[in-house]
């Protein structure tokens, strides 16, 4: 397993935590104040966060929380009514979906969203679209940049398959691949765009404890290789508490904690929040 | 122009505009709850059309029960199409359920093709007549039209709003999952849906008949399209929007044949779609419905 | 088992496997193509193939390239426009106008065939170009919109189309599309060999657009349109991309059906022409190159053998869509694309590696039936 050197944890005046080795760094991500109404009612409000450009962070709460609202706002899914997000200091007010994921956000999806007709390695190669530098002419007449660049794009797409040892489905149609693969796919087409920040939604989901603890060593190994933040959303405590170097709490569209693992497992707050119940064995 | 044409041109508008209205609403129904753009509804007029005429010239019945057989027979057929052709492509994907709508259609003009030929069969004017208020004149057929279309839409919006039935429409419609579970029948529900939408769609062909007395196989195709376009640019889903949007295209055709561009109106009513989907794609009473993710 | 030995063990799998390196995947495709037109060529010197199968092939040809460019639309990218029949208007109106303006009606008659080809190049460059300005100016307000609107615009633009070829000499006062009348005396350009070299033209180019990261692009927005604009694909620009592509090649086949029959008709290209289109694309399976080919050939010619039911053909079409709907929504051939090159590797992979190819099937095994 990957060295984890988390370095120590500073309390900055907001309350964010921040790791020893991104102290001086700008944030990858700031949100200030960021809300959303649906008809009236505060989905997501006064949401404060910000994440180390080598953090990973857990955002957890009780179902309904939330949570996935967050990411469909940082993703520009939803137009946030209020606040506002910085990407590596810059403010997205007016970017698109698309515009995010190049300016350095990738995500995954509580219910998978995967391209079920295509191969597994086509679902990587349609995330690093924009890193292969082709025309249409180019393609059409199959030019020899045409092959060259498919090649490269070949052989990424192998070595981040390879994060999951799935190079071996490479050819295999994303749907028919079993469920714990499919998410594992999600994770690398995600990668492939070249994120600076990760979003993953529940990556655990429907996995057994061997394949979490699995799973943990992955994500931490990602974070370790790519050099970038990972803020996930997931229920179970034993990942949560063992990966993440800070955690929000969520409950109402609120953050009503913030901090270390530790810290979060001592609240009185976040306890109460989750009925008396200190860990949440969902799977 | 003088006035009076333009005052009969526009109640000319506004009878063609009540038709539209109420085939409208069948389209606006059936895509609320199913999402589906049902190609065969204007088909199901065509259908209730040739039953008003054979029912009046070959069995000269009684005007009054040629109306109650056209919407018998217009309700037997939308909840017959459903059944037979909906009702197994619920699960599948919109393409699919798009396609098959388009293949009823075609098989419900050419069938009729087959069945009573592809010539235009005229009949005499239903409601013959008119009455003189000042230089213009209004036929008695206008003044049916307008009034039923407007009664038709009062009861069905008590339908939708104040029945059990009408209640389970509308939940259908926001979450057919949801819906299941609080015990509401979907099977049911959507017939039922169908068969509202398509006894208008039977009003509609009589009503169809009294202002051109003439029944065709394709008749149903473009006053379907018309209708639909009539249901979008008001808002899908909405009541009222099907109906202002009717009367929006109505007047809009009768305007453009009282400057004798009549054979630019199909066109221009498809301009007049693309540029309100340009600029308010959820029509003018629609509002706006966010995917989940 | 590590990461690092799964990988391992990934890679091996593969490289258990024979793949045919793509030149001379080529290299097949083009002997293949080259045979098949020696023996069309030849059977047509020989006399076996006489005028009457000359012009049913032609048609082949021109329906060939409607299906499958409607296959873009409607299987690759998963929209339904009901209007290829306008761009398929709009294309042979642009290159009969064209056609009509050079000497290429004197030369055929000289039989000096050659010399037409530079002017049956531009007609093609035209049709294509005015269709494809006509597909973009369509495909960027409909492609915006989700759902059915995109069926309901193009609907529409393929009346408007109609409605003003018919009417627009009579507002201009010009003897342009001669209306209803139709235009006649268009140079009959179309022969069986050009007919065929542009069928091929059109079916490569598909597959180079569809086989790069344009193709698995369009391919990803229909599979998920939410998940590819997470992935910063770029989903407008290449739904009108494939939109566009598609318009193109109808206007191709439209200038090869004007140079064909030598005089256009408003009324050919009604809403029912789109229809015949999409029936083709539907029968055969949307997303399948080859069974839009097989079946928009299979469709031309079987009406042509039952001439005697004509009457019910369009009955015929309207019952097969929402039987196929029903109960084979996949189409005949489903997604499947036939390659002779996969199946030579199948062929070599059984001989050869019976072992190692058995090894990893139920995962390289592509989809499809």
């Amino acid at each position: 397993m990957a060295d984890r050197q988390h370095g120590k944890l500073y309390p900055l005046p907001s309350q964010n935590m921040v790791l020893e080795r991104d102290l001086g760094k700008m944030p990858v991500l700031e949100c200030r104040r960021l809300g959303i109404n649906f008809g009236g009612l505060a989905a997501v409000s006064e949401f404060d966060l910000g994440i180390g450009p080598t953090e990973i962070t857990g955002l957890i709460g009780p179902n309904g929380a939330g949570k996935t609202t967050v990411f469909n706002l940082l993703t520009k899914v939803y137009e946030p009514t209020t606040g506002s997000i910085l990407l590596n200091g810059k403010d997205t007010a007016k970017m698109s979906t698309i515009e995010l994921n190049k300016a350095g956000i990738a995500r995954t999806f509580q219910n998978i969203r995967l391209f079920k007709n295509m191969s597994v390695e086509d679902n990587v190669k349609v995330a690093m679209d924009h890193s292969i530098h082709c025309g249409l002419g180019t393609a059409l007449f199959r030019l020899p940049r045409y092959w060259k660049e498919e090649s490269d794009a070949h052989e990424r797409a192998m070595d981040l398959l390879g994060i999951f040892g799935l190079q071996g489905m490479a050819n295999a149609k994303a749907g028919s691949l079993p469920y714990g693969a499919q998410r594992r796919l999600e994770i690398v087409r995600a990668l492939a765009t070249n994120p600076s920040l990760l979003l993953l939604d529940e990556p655990a989901a429907g996995m057994n404890p061997a394949e979490t603890s699995e799973l943990m060593e992955v994500i931490s190994h990602i974070r370790d290789e790519f050099q970038i933040a990972i803020l996930l959303i997931e229920h179970d405590m034993n990942l949560v508490m063992g990966i993440c170097d800070g955690i929000a709490v969520l409950n109402f569209g609120r953050i009503i904690a913030k901090g270390t693992p530790e810290d979060i497992q001592n609240n009185p707050a976040v306890i109460e929040a989750y009925l008396g119940r200190k860990k949440e064995a969902k799977s | 122009m003088n006035l009076s044409t333009l005052l009969a041109q526009i109640i000319n508008g506004l009878q063609t505009g009540s038709i539209y209205a109420l085939v409208a609403l069948g389209y606006s129904m059936v895509y609320g709850i199913i999402l589906l753009l049902n190609f065969a509804h204007g088909d199901i007029i065509m259908v209730g059309a040739y039953v008003v005429y054979y029912s009046i010239t070959r069995f000269a019945f009684h005007p009054l029960l040629a109306v109650l057989l056209a919407v018998a027979a217009s309700v037997a057929l939308g909840v017959t199409v459903e059944k037979v052709a909906y009702t197994p492509l619920r699960s599948a994907p919109r393409l699919s359920l798009l396609i098959t709508a388009i293949g009823v259609s075609f098989l419900l003009e050419n069938g009729a093709q087959m069945i009573f030929g592809a010539d235009t069969k005229s009949m005499d004017p239903i409601v013959p007549g008119s009455v003189a208020i000042g230089s213009v004149t209004i036929s008695y057929a206008a003044i049916i039209t307008i009034a039923v279309s407007v009664i038709s839409m009062f009861i069905l919006t008590r339908l939708v709003n104040s029945t059990k039935m009408g209640k389970a429409m509308r939940a259908v419609s926001e979450d057919m999952g949801a819906a299941q579970l609080m015990g509401i029948s979907l099977n049911k529900t959507i017939s039922f849906t169908f068969a509202v939408g398509s006894a208008l769609a039977g009003i509609g062909s009589v009503l169809y008949l009294c202002a051109y007395p003439q029944a065709s196989p394709t008749m149903g195709s473009m006053l379907g399209i018309k209708a639909f376009i009539a249901a979008v640019l008001g808002g899908i889903g909405s009541i009222p929007g099907a109906m202002l949007g009717g009367f929006i295209i109505g007047l809009l055709e009768s305007l453009i044949s009282a400057v004798h561009l009549s054979m630019w109106k199909d066109a221009v009513v498809f301009v007049v779609l693309i540029v309100v989907l340009l600029l308010k794609p959820t029509g003018i009473l629609g509002h706006k419905v966010q995917e989940k993710v | 088992m590590s990461i690092k030995d799964k990988a391992a063990s990934g890679s091996e799998r593969l490289q258990g496997r024979i793949r045919i390196p793509t030149p001379l995947r080529y290299l097949i495709n083009s002997c293949l193509i080259a045979g098949l037109w020696f023996a069309l060529s030849g059977m047509a010197a020989g006399g076996i193939i006489n005028n009457y199968w000359k012009g049913i092939l032609i048609t082949v040809g021109i329906n060939i390239i409607l299906a499958t460019s409607l296959n873009i639309s409607v299987g690759y990218l998963g929209q339904l426009p009901l209007g290829h029949a306008g761009f398929m208007a709009v294309g042979a109106y642009a290159s009969a106008i064209y056609m009509k303006s050079t000497p290429a009606a004197a030369l055929i008659k000289a039989g000096d065939r050659g010399a037409v080809l530079p002017y049956l190049i531009t007609a093609v460059l035209i049709s294509a170009a005015v269709a494809g300005l006509f597909g973009l100016l369509i495909g960027i307000p409909a492609l915006r919109l989700k759902g059915d609107y995109l069926a309901i615009i193009t609907l529409g633009f393929g009346e408007i189309i109609r409605v003003t070829i018919t009417n627009i000499d009579s507002v201009l006062g010009f003897k342009f599309t001669y209306g209803a009348a139709g235009l006649a005396r268009i140079p009959k350009f179309t022969t069986l060999g050009n007919c065929f070299a542009l069928v091929v033209i059109s079916l490569t180019l598909i597959h180079m657009l569809m086989k790069s990261r344009f193709g698995r692009a369009i391919l990803a927005v229909r599979d998920n349109e939410i998940a590819a604009e997470s992935v910063g694909v770029d989903t407008t620009y290449y739904k009108t991309l494939a939109f566009v592509f598609s318009a193109m090649l109808a206007g191709v086949a439209g200038c090869l059906y004007a140079g064909y029959l030598g005089s256009l008709y408003p009324s050919t290209f009604k809403f029912m022409k789109s229809i015949e289109i999409l029936v083709m694309v539907v029968l055969g399976g949307m997303g399948s190159m080859l069974g839009s080919v097989v079946s928009a050939t299979v469709l031309t010619v079987l009406p042509e053998m039952l001439r005697a039911f004509s009457d019910y053909r369009m009955v015929a079409y309207s019952l097969l869509l929402v039987v196929m709907m029903i109960f084979r929504p996949t189409g005949l051939m489903g997604s499947y694309d036939f390659s002779m090159s996969r199946l030579l590797e199948k062929l070599l992979n059984a001989v050869f590696r019976r072992g190692a190819a058995a090894d990893g099937e139920a995962y390289t095994e592509e989809g499809g039936r």
